[in-house]
C-alpha cells in the first residue's frame, strides 16, 4: 500500500440552525481500503457522504484528491471531482426516462464528450460486468431493485472513479435481492476499489471491511479494524451496537 | 335553408380566418413555451431574487384580463412607435400570458419529478445546466403534456377576442359577415363548429405524443404503476 492517501476529507461541520448533523469529521482513505460507516439512524452518515462529494455543502471543512485539495466553490473543478469519487444511492436514483444503457451512457457522452457508439460500447461492458446485458433496454421502471441498483453501479463505475461512495446499498432491498448486490461491492473489492460505505450488513462488514467507523450524533466516535472494535474480548460501543442489532 | 346558403357563402372567409387563428395560438404557443419554460427553470433553481422576478411577472399576466392588456399592449405599441398590426400584437400579448400559464405548467411537472434526478446528475459530473438540459427537462415535458394540451385549448378560444384589435381571425370573419346578413345564430354557431373541430384536432394529435413519447412504467403521476 502506497503512502499518500487518495482521498482524505479534513474537520468536515454542518449546522442546520442550531442543531449539528456533523461535528469535525475527518476520514483518509488509501488504495484498496473499504471503509464502513456504521451507527444509528440520524447519526449523521449519509450527511457525511453527501458532504464527501459536496452533494450537501459543509460549513467547514477541506477535501484532498490524491494529495490535493479540491476548490469545491469552482464548479469547473467540483465536477471534475465528482467524476472521480462516484456515488451509490439508498434509492438507486436511476434516471427514470432512460433504459438501463443510456442511464449508463449518458454522463459518458455529456460529461466525457464520448461519442454515442463510444458511449454505448463502455456501458455493454459495464452492464455486463454487473450481470445486466439481457437488461439493457429496459427502463428502471422495469427492473427489480436489486437491478436497479446494479445499474447504478455500472453508471458509476463507468466514469472510472478513483473511489465509491456507497449510502445504505441495499437498505431499500427486499431481502433476497440483498445478495446480488452485496455480490457486486464484494467482486469490487477483490479488484481494489476504494470505497466507503454507509450500511448495517453488520456480517458482511466483518468479513470484508478494513475499517470499521462508528458515528453517533454527528461525531466519530471510534474506528479501527473489525477485529479490534469487533473482537470477542473488545469493549467498544461499535461492539454494543453490533449486539444490539443481533438481539433485535 | 336561407340561413344555411349565408353560411355557405361565409364558410371560405371563415376558414381563411382559421389560419389566421391558428396563426395567433401557435405564435403563442411557441413564445409561451420557450419563455414559460425558462421562466420554470428560473423558478425552481433560481436564486431568491430570480424567483421573485418570475413571481412578479407571472402575477402581472395572471391578474390582468386578456381584454386589458390587448389595448395595453395595442397602447404600447403605438407609444413606442411600433408597426400597429393587430396580428403582430395578439401574438405577441397572447405569448406573454401564455408564458405565465406555461411556466406553471412546467414548474409542476419538474417538481413532480421523482427526487434526486438532480443529485444523481450533479454526483456523476454535471454541470447543473447540463443536468437540467439532458435530465430533467426531457421527463418534465413529457409530463406536461396534458396541461399543455389544456393550454392549447384555452388561448385558442382566448384568441377569439383578438378582433377587438381588428385582428382579422375567425370571430373577425364571422362577426363581420353577421353584421351584414344578420343571419347570427347560423354563423356563430358555424363559427362555434370550427373552434370545436381545431380543439379536437390538436388535442387528439396531442395525446398520440403523449403515447409516443411514454415510458413503460412510468405515469404522468412521476410514479410507476403497479
Amino acid at each position: 500500500m502506497n503512502d499518500q492517501a487518495i482521498l482524505t476529507v479534513q474537520d468536515i461541520s454542518l449546522r442546520v440552525g442550531d442543531k449539528t448533523i456533523l461535528s469535525n469529521c475527518s476520514l483518509s482513505l488509501h488504495k484498496g481500503e473499504l471503509k464502513v460507516l456504521i451507527g444509528p439512524s440520524g447519526a449523521g452518515k449519509s450527511t457525511f457522504l453527501q458532504c464527501i462529494n459536496v452533494l450537501t455543502v459543509p460549513d467547514t471543512g477541506s477535501i484532498f484528491l490524491e494529495g490535493r485539495e479540491v476548490m469545491t466553490k469552482n464548479a469547473k473543478e467540483l465536477c471534475l471531482y465528482r467524476t472521480k469519487v462516484g456515488m451509490i444511492f439508498q434509492d438507486f436514483k436511476l434516471f427514470d426516462h432512460l433504459t438501463a444503457i443510456d442511464n449508463v451512457a449518458i454522463a459518458l457522452r455529456k460529461v466525457r464528450g464520448k461519442s454515442r457508439e463510444e458511449a454505448r460500447k463502455r456501458a455493454i461492458e459495464e452492464l455486463a460486468r454487473v450481470n445486466l446485458s439481457d437488461q439493457a433496454n429496459l427502463y428502471p421502471a422495469q427492473l427489480s431493485g436489486g437491478q436497479k441498483q446494479r445499474v447504478a453501479f455500472a453508471r458509476a463505475l463507468a466514469m472510472d472513479p478513483l473511489v465509491l461512495l456507497l449510502d445504505e446499498p441495499t437498505s431499500a432491498l427486499d431481502p433476497e435481492l440483498v445478495g446480488e448486490v452485496l455480490a457486486v461491492i464484494r467482486d469490487l473489492a477483490a479488484h481494489g476499489m476504494t470505497m466507503i460505505m454507509a450500511t448495517h450488513q453488520m456480517d458482511f462488514i466483518r468479513a470484508i471491511s478494513s475499517e470499521i467507523i462508528f458515528m453517533e450524533q454527528g461525531h466519530i466516535v471510534e474506528q479501527g479494524p473489525p477485529e479490534a472494535l469487533l473482537g470477542d474480548t473488545a469493549q467498544s460501543r461499535t461492539k454494543q451496537f453490533y449486539n444490539s442489532l443481533a438481539t433485535v | 335553408m336561407h340561413s344555411l346558403s349565408v353560411v355557405i357563402g361565409a364558410l371560405p372567409s371563415i376558414l381563411s380566418g382559421s389560419l389566421v387563428t391558428l396563426g395567433i395560438v401557435f405564435a403563442a404557443l411557441g413564445i409561451g413555451f420557450v419563455l414559460g419554460l425558462s421562466l420554470a427553470i428560473v423558478q425552481v433553481y433560481g436564486n431568491a431574487w430570480q424567483r421573485a422576478l418570475v413571481h412578479v411577472y407571472i402575477w402581472f399576466f395572471r391578474g390582468f384580463p386578456i381584454l386589458v392588456l390587448l389595448f395595453l399592449g395595442y397602447g404600447l405599441f403605438v407609444a413606442l412607435g411600433l408597426p400597429v398590426k393587430p396580428f403582430l400584437i395578439s401574438c405577441v400579448v397572447l405569448g406573454l400570458t401564455s408564458t405565465a400559464y406555461q411556466s406553471q405548467i412546467f414548474r409542476g411537472a419538474i417538481l413532480s419529478l421523482r427526487p434526486g434526478q438532480m443529485q444523481a446528475a450533479r454526483a456523476l459530473g454535471m454541470r447543473d445546466g447540463q443536468a437540467i438540459r439532458s435530465i430533467v427537462i426531457p421527463q418534465a415535458l413529457r409530463l406536461s403534456i396534458p396541461g399543455w394540451s389544456n393550454e392549447y385549448s384555452i388561448l385558442l378560444k382566448d384568441s377569439a377576442i383578438c378582433f377587438v384589435l381588428g385582428t382579422q381571425d375567425i370571430m373577425a370573419r364571422t362577426a363581420f359577415a353577421a353584421a351584414r346578413t344578420h343571419e347570427h345564430l347560423a354563423l356563430y354557431a358555424a363559427a362555434g363548429a370550427v373552434y370545436l373541430v381545431l380543439t379536437l384536432i390538436i388535442v387528439k394529435l396531442l395525446a398520440k405524443l403523449e403515447q409516443r413519447l411514454h415510458i413503460p412504467g412510468y405515469t404522468s403521476a412521476g410514479g410507476e404503476t403497479l
